[in-house]
């Protein structure tokens, strides 16, 4: 009996032991490297984004970052895995507005709701864009809209993913312009970019980083923003033409639903310094990519705020 | 001239060729475990390359790159299973030559066969990057979508004894391939409400699948025997020596052969979007096309691992060369490598040329001396990984690559849905290779799939855009549509022509 007795405390003892430390654990996230998932191309906005925070994060959280692709559906595969991984903010995922609203809204089977990813924080922006080739002889958007009043339904403008900010960019453009231009989705802003130069496609409607990356051979009609930004001062924007049109993507970064508060705080904290780092900073605004920031909590008013306009927007306009 | 022979110079300095022989081994092992490809040694590399100088950091990639790639070709050699989707048609003849104890013959055929695809593609990438680049520009949808029908023609190449078995599985594969959700246009299709199945099928595990379970299955049917008794050790009794020289011989005994093949690869390589994936199946179709005994095929022929081996390392220089020249990554590699230049402050594109000259040949030029030392390398590294696998007594063997086979197919995505396809793929691989059909036909249905859906979709939607009430037209009136067209006719012919020819010479 008296054995029994000892073998019982010792049995509690270690439960006890067992108990602080995986509370020691948890006080010490993150312990283990931290997987950073991306839902897009390697080479695509996403992934150069996550790989110039990758140093800067493994710095700030004292672990490795391992950045792994899960790609395809535009970016819905990556999203409805990462609603099942395990909540311990070891999986965080890459992800997009209007991507993560406009998909629950426009089919059934994406594998997640927009309210299952639990958004760490936005950390940054790319403003639509519509390019043509250098060598085109569409100089202005006024010359692409009478054109493409001439030619309707003839215009071929290529970009990122279906129901993307590219896609629902073009269409509401579309709209407001009184034109009919033909949009052909690639996977992945990257993979637009040949089509363009190879002349498969009249224009791009793309964001502002791809822009960049390509400036001597494309030429820049007009930006989806609401003043002219300081990195393109020639390129003017929709809304000084007369289109009040404002669109681009966001990116950020989003955990499994139930992962604690703590950890998401944790982690907003760490990409907040990470955006505040000035040689970060300087990498990302060359490179086209307009640092923003919304935390934890402004992130849910945000979702709210985009999903109210995007549910309008499908409503307003029927796509094809 | 000047500028190459400094670009030379800098990968021949001490410090970078360090860099390179410390680098290769680990590529090769990544490249060895199936599931572990180049694409992910590659990116996990590219954060180290960050705090080295630009130059070091682009010579250590290609150092990687090739010798991932030249890691692939071991598993496919001693145990049918391509250890990177490059080395697929590398089982086609490498396997059975291990099963006529000629493992290490083969071992040192595809030696020579890398050295010089990796020597083709490097004077392809330096001497021809602009013109080169402009071609590929001109692939678009229609033309991608054509691609993908030419590279189906081939499966009569691939199917083995039966060319009705073949085109069934060439279906299968296709069908497999549009599980998931659409590429273009984002419908969900196939998923039969499982959300899992929403990623589609992972190429790799289905390859895992398709090569390996079926052969441990094999090898676990005779437990007792080992690998080495079954098959005697030609290496041991002849003398490396010797062996050595048969597999130079090998390489160049078909000059036309390794040539050709190199040059398919440094073709498919410069289309983004297509790979060593298709470069080494469509190089091994032709190479057994243009035989004068196609039947020797898949009986351990070398030429089959010669024509693979080659071409695979042809598309490693091959994507470098949109990247370099336009900024387009020609593969899922060299989009790492973009990234990676992004945060280095070089811009790819004609930049590149004129402003970092000097780091821009010093990069192409290490492909071919990565290469070299991959090969050199690798001829040590193949004669241990031999040893080892024969060695190791079946009971030990048979569990141990299952075990492999779980992590490898896991590793890829990082989904344990893979692992079940896997060991799905492995049991119908099995049923359906014991009714004769092979796995080829299967695989290259997986891989096309997707490039001639999305050429399709996209291609119509730019006929909409030409003539709405005749969308197709624009398929059957581009000049590289209509040569691509041509080609596929022919080559879904020849089997007839072939079977004609056989007839007549009988």
């Amino acid at each position: 009996m008296k054995r029994f007795a000892v073998g019982l405390i010792i049995v509690m003892l270690m439960f006890v032991a067992l108990g602080t430390f995986v509370d020691m654990a948890d006080a010490a996230y993150p312990e283990r490297p931290i997987t950073y998932v991306i839902a897009f191309n390697p080479g695509g906005e996403s992934d150069i984004t996550a790989r110039a925070q990758q140093p800067y994060l493994e710095k700030i959280l004292g672990t490795q970052i391992i950045i792994t692709y899960k790609i395809g559906g535009g970016g819905a595969v990556g999203w409805s895995d990462i609603v099942r991984a395990k909540p311990d903010g070891y999986t965080i995922c890459g992800h997009n507005i209007p991507h993560i609203i406009v998909q629950p809204l426009q089919r059934k089977d994406t594998g997640y709701k927009t309210s299952d990813l639990k958004t760490v924080c936005w950390f940054q922006a790319t403003p639509n864009i519509l390019v043509v080739p250098i060598n085109s002889p569409i100089k202005t958007l006024k010359d692409f809209v009478q054109y493409a009043k001439d030619h309707p339904g003839q215009v071929t403008l290529g970009g990122s993913g279906s129901y993307s900010a590219n896609h629902l960019g073009t269409v509401e453009f579309n709209e407001l312009a009184g034109i009919s231009t033909v949009y052909i989705p690639f996977t992945g802003s990257g993979d637009a970019v040949p089509a363009l130069l190879g002349g498969h496609v009249m224009g791009l409607m793309t964001y502002t980083s791809m822009y960049i990356s390509y400036k001597d051979q494309m030429r820049a009609l007009a930006i989806a923003t609401d003043k002219r930004l300081p990195l393109f001062p020639d390129v003017p924007t929709f809304k000084e033409l007369g289109y009040n049109y404002v669109e681009g993507a966001y990116r950020g970064v989003c955990v499994p639903p139930k992962t604690p508060d703590e950890i998401v705080n944790k982690l907003a904290d760490a990409f907040k310094k990470v955006n505040e780092t000035p040689q970060f900073k300087e990498t990302m605004e060359k490179m086209g990519f307009q640092l923003v920031f919304y935390g934890p909590e402004e992130s849910k008013k945000f979702i709210e705020e985009r999903t109210e306009y995007y549910k309008s927007l499908m409503s307003k306009l029927i796509i094809k | 001239m000047e500028i190459f022979f400094q670009a030379f110079l800098n990968v021949l300095s001490p410090k970078n060729l360090l860099a390179m022989i410390l680098l290769i081994p680990l590529g090769m092992m990544a490249g060895a475990l199936p599931g572990f490809t180049a694409t992910m040694a590659v990116s996990i590399l590219v954060p180290f390359t960050f705090v080295m100088d630009p130059i070091m950091g682009l010579i250590s990639v290609s150092a990687v790159y090739c010798s991932a790639i030249y890691g692939g070709a071991f598993p496919a050699i001693l145990i049918n299973t391509p250890g990177t989707p490059s080395s697929i048609a590398t089982c086609f003849d490498g396997y059975p030559m291990a099963q006529q104890g000629r493992a290490q013959e083969a071992l040192f055929t595809i030696a020579f066969a890398s050295l010089v695809g990796g020597f083709i593609g490097t004077v392809g990438l330096i001497a021809f990057s602009l013109p080169l680049a402009k071609i590929a520009l001109k692939f678009g949808p229609p033309e991608y979508f054509w691609v993908s029908i030419f590279g189906l023609t081939i499966i009569a190449g691939l199917s083995g004894d039966s060319l009705l078995k073949g085109v069934a599985g060439g279906v299968l594969g296709l069908l497999i391939s549009t599980i998931g959700i659409a590429p273009v246009g984002g419908d969900v299709r196939f998923t039969f409400g499982i959300s899992s199945f929403q990623g589609g099928v992972e190429l790799i595990s289905i390859l895992i699948g398709f090569f390996c379970i079926p052969e441990v299955l094999k090898m676990a049917r005779n437990p007792l025997s080992s690998y080495l008794k079954e098959t005697q050790d030609i290496a041991k009794n002849e003398g490396y020596k010797s062996v050595l020289l048969k597999g130079f011989h090998n390489a160049f005994a078909n000059i036309t052969n390794l040539v050709r093949s190199s040059i398919i690869g440094l073709f498919v390589g410069i289309l983004p979007g297509a790979g060593g994936n298709i470069a080494n199946l469509i190089a091994y179709s032709e190479a057994k096309r243009a035989s004068k005994n196609p039947e020797s095929f898949g009986k351990g022929n070398p030429q089959g691992i010669v024509a693979t081996e080659s071409a695979d390392k042809g598309t490693i220089m091959g994507s470098f060369v949109p990247l370099l020249t336009l900024g387009v990554p020609g593969s899922p590699v060299a989009a790492v490598v973009y990234g990676a230049l992004m945060i280095q402050g070089l811009n790819p594109g004609p930049e590149l040329f004129t402003k970092h000259a000097d780091i821009t040949y010093t990069f192409m030029m290490s492909f071919f001396v990565a290469m070299a030392l991959t090969v050199l390398i690798g001829m040590f590294a193949g004669m241990l990984f031999y040893q080892v696998i024969m060695r190791t007594p079946i009971r030990v063997l048979v569990p141990a690559i299952l075990l492999l086979t779980i992590v490898g197919s896991y590793a890829v995505r990082n989904n344990y849905m893979d692992v079940v396809f896997m060991l799905g793929s492995g049991f119908l691989g099995y049923v359906l290779a014991n009714l004769g059909f092979s796995p080829g036909p299967i695989v290259l249905g997986l891989v096309l799939g997707p490039i001639a859906e999305k050429g399709l979709v996209q291609g119509y939607l730019m006929g909409n855009s030409v003539s709405p009430s005749m969308p197709w037209v624009i398929f059957f009136t581009r000049p590289i549509s209509i040569v691509l067209i041509i080609i596929s006719i022919i080559s879904a012919l020849w089997p007839l022509y072939a079977a004609r020819r056989r007839r007549r010479a009988v």
